[in-house]
């Protein structure tokens, strides 16, 4: 049995980061899977931050981590909003039918 | 200088962003409590209050000062900065009661989100922690998102609020990656600490690397330079036009001051690292402005590659990392905003039978309409293509100047040849408004007093800067000096 270190939580944190990066740039269907996406990256810095603040015993990443948390739900609920307000023009959240602007 | 009775000497820097946070919270109480929503009134007031906060910020001392332990810090840089910010969100205000007015977006919302969004540029300039600078960039971006999906009842105008948004916080989440593992390696989050912490020896381990080149990366984006600047012409398109003159005014100064502040702060001694970043950054920003704009027809795009252009152009002072440099990024910074300012009044003249036009090809005739408005948008066009003896011929100068000390002679002779390609499309316009048959009615002669004051003072000072250069010079040599202490 290995101990839970630091890396580990490094390494989650960064499949984690990963995955909501490419969940923006790889996902072809739908804007709320971007929002999860989104989501997926503040969490993985979250992490980051906590593992961070309890290996060098400094409190300032826990109290960033709630700020994180805090902006994170603000921005959900701009990023909703829009969403809706979009979806009342187009009746769509198709990613491909968010195309009116281009050249 | 605020006398310390009023407030005790930690809160004297965070004084003008708590009175700016007060003011907008009582302006949309007041918007809420009367009946009819007076927009006219609330814009004003916020008009008076950003200028009431620029001229207290403007009094500050010119000694380096720290406040709320470490978080915020004021310098001549930080002021000179905030006063660019605060008047620049002034005037797009000034500019937009007639706008809204027409399309009918005349909501007490708007000024307010301007002011807050002004709110989070201040507290990103006077940051001085990682924790002040990721909330000085939310405060800053959230408004914005909201402020291009404003005409909610338009395809354009909600899908330039989610492209915006969707990027703008994938940055974020970079950014804050990048902070992350800054604090898991310094184990601090103040600049002062981290830039004892982040030796040159610091910029081998690559945790440090990649944090720093995420944090730049979450800045470009907000910097609007390429190769992430894929928003930028979409949303300028999409959102209202007042909006995007603010848009274009306003929060690039700030993401550039942030920029100056990381690079000759905490990354002060990882040059090695950071310049080559810069250098990319600036060279592609350059390139797109150059090559993407030729092929626009929509005025409002053509201004959009053209800022991601001038990006490129400030940027290439920082990558010279010297004193020269950073001034001319401070100078570069200031003639952009007064460019944009006059080149946004007129788009926001352009309008045929009370309707608002945005093809560059509606300018048509202009000069035979209303020749003084074609000359002023000439005089504007040269400036931006840098032709001398206007203002943009000088920034554009200094930055090269800049550059060549420093001996980055390539860059400089690629600046030049972007520099030369661009003026093509700027003189495009000029064509248009000079040689163009009309095909169909003449524009609208404007009656608005607001954009004609913000285009008047434009172009005097693009046309009388070359008299009177040394205050805009001192200034901006104080704020970069302040920063190499």
């Amino acid at each position: 049995m290995t101990m839970i270190g630091p890396t580990h939580f490094l390494f989650l944190s960064a499949i984690l980061f990963t995955l909501g990066v490419f969940g923006i740039f790889l996902n072809r269907r739908n804007v709320i899977v971007i929002l999860m996406s989104i989501e997926l990256i503040l969490l993985s810095v979250t992490i980051n931050m906590v593992a961070f603040s309890s290996l060098h015993g400094d409190l300032t990443g826990q109290v960033f981590s709630m700020f994180i948390l805090t902006v994170a739900a603000a921005e959900a609920a701009i990023g909703l909003a829009i969403l809706v307000a979009f979806f009342r023009n187009k009746s769509t959240i198709a990613i491909e039918d968010i195309s009116t602007l281009k050249g | 200088m605020i006398p310390p009775v009023f407030v005790a000497p930690s809160l004297a820097v965070a004084f003008p962003l708590i009175f700016l946070a007060g003011m907008s919270l009582m302006l949309l109480l007041l918007g809420v409590a009367r009946k009819t929503e007076d927009f006219k009134s609330v814009n004003n007031l916020a008009i008076f209050s950003l200028l009431a906060v620029a001229i207290v910020v403007a009094r500050f001392s010119d000694e380096r000062m720290e406040g709320l332990n470490g978080l915020f810090v004021s310098d001549p840089f930080a002021i000179l900065m905030q006063i660019m910010v605060l008047v620049g969100a002034a005037v797009a205000l000034s500019m937009t009661p007639r706008y809204v007015e027409r399309e009918r977006l005349m909501r007490i919302e708007y000024p307010i989100l301007v002011m807050l969004s002004t709110l989070g540029m201040m507290v990103m300039i006077t940051s001085n922690d990682l924790m002040t600078l990721y909330l000085g960039i939310e405060l800053q971006s959230l408004p914005l998102y909201v402020l291009a999906a404003m005409q909610r009842d338009t395809v354009k105008s909600t899908e330039a609020g989610l492209k915006y948004f969707i990027l703008g916080a994938l940055s974020s989440g970079m950014l804050l990656y990048g902070c992350s593992l800054l604090y898991g390696y310094a184990g601090t989050t103040n600049y002062t600490a981290l830039q004892l912490a982040l030796t040159a020896e610091a910029g081998m381990a690559p945790g440090v690397v990649v944090g720093m080149v995420l944090l730049m990366i979450g800045i470009a984006f907000k910097l609007a330079a390429a190769p992430f600047h894929m928003w930028v012409p979409d949303v300028y398109e999409g959102a209202p036009t007042s909006v995007t003159a603010f848009f274009a005014l306003v929060p690039k100064i700030a993401a550039l001051a942030l920029m100056i502040r990381l690079l000759s702060g905490p990354f002060e001694n990882m040059v090695d690292q950071w310049r080559q970043v810069i250098i990319i950054l600036s060279v592609l920003s350059m390139a797109v402005g150059a090559i993407a704009a030729i092929a626009q027809t929509n005025i409002k795009r053509l201004l959009a590659y053209s800022s991601i252009g001038h990006v490129g152009f400030a940027l290439l002072g920082l990558a010279a990392d010297n004193a020269e440099g950073a001034r001319a990024v401070i100078v570069y910074a200031m003639f952009y905003m007064v460019m944009t300012a006059g080149a946004f009044a007129i788009v926001l003249m352009m309008k045929r039978k009370d309707r608002m036009v945005e093809q560059i090809a509606d300018l048509a005739g202009l000069a035979r309409s209303q020749p003084l408005v074609a000359a002023a948008m000439t005089i504007i066009m040269f400036s931006m293509a840098g032709i001398p003896p206007l203002a943009g011929f000088f920034s554009k100068l200094f930055v090269f100047q800049a550059i060549i000390d420093a001996q980055l002679y390539a860059l400089a002779v690629f600046g030049v040849i972007a520099s030369v390609v661009s003026a093509y499309y700027y003189l495009r316009v000029i064509k248009v408004m000079y040689f163009d048959d009309p095909a169909d009615e003449a524009l609208d002669r404007s009656n608005d007093p607001a954009l004609t004051g913000v285009l008047t003072i434009s172009v005097a000072v693009l046309l009388f800067f070359i008299i009177l250069p040394t205050s805009v010079l001192t200034w901006a040599r104080e704020a970069a000096a302040a920063l190499a202490q």
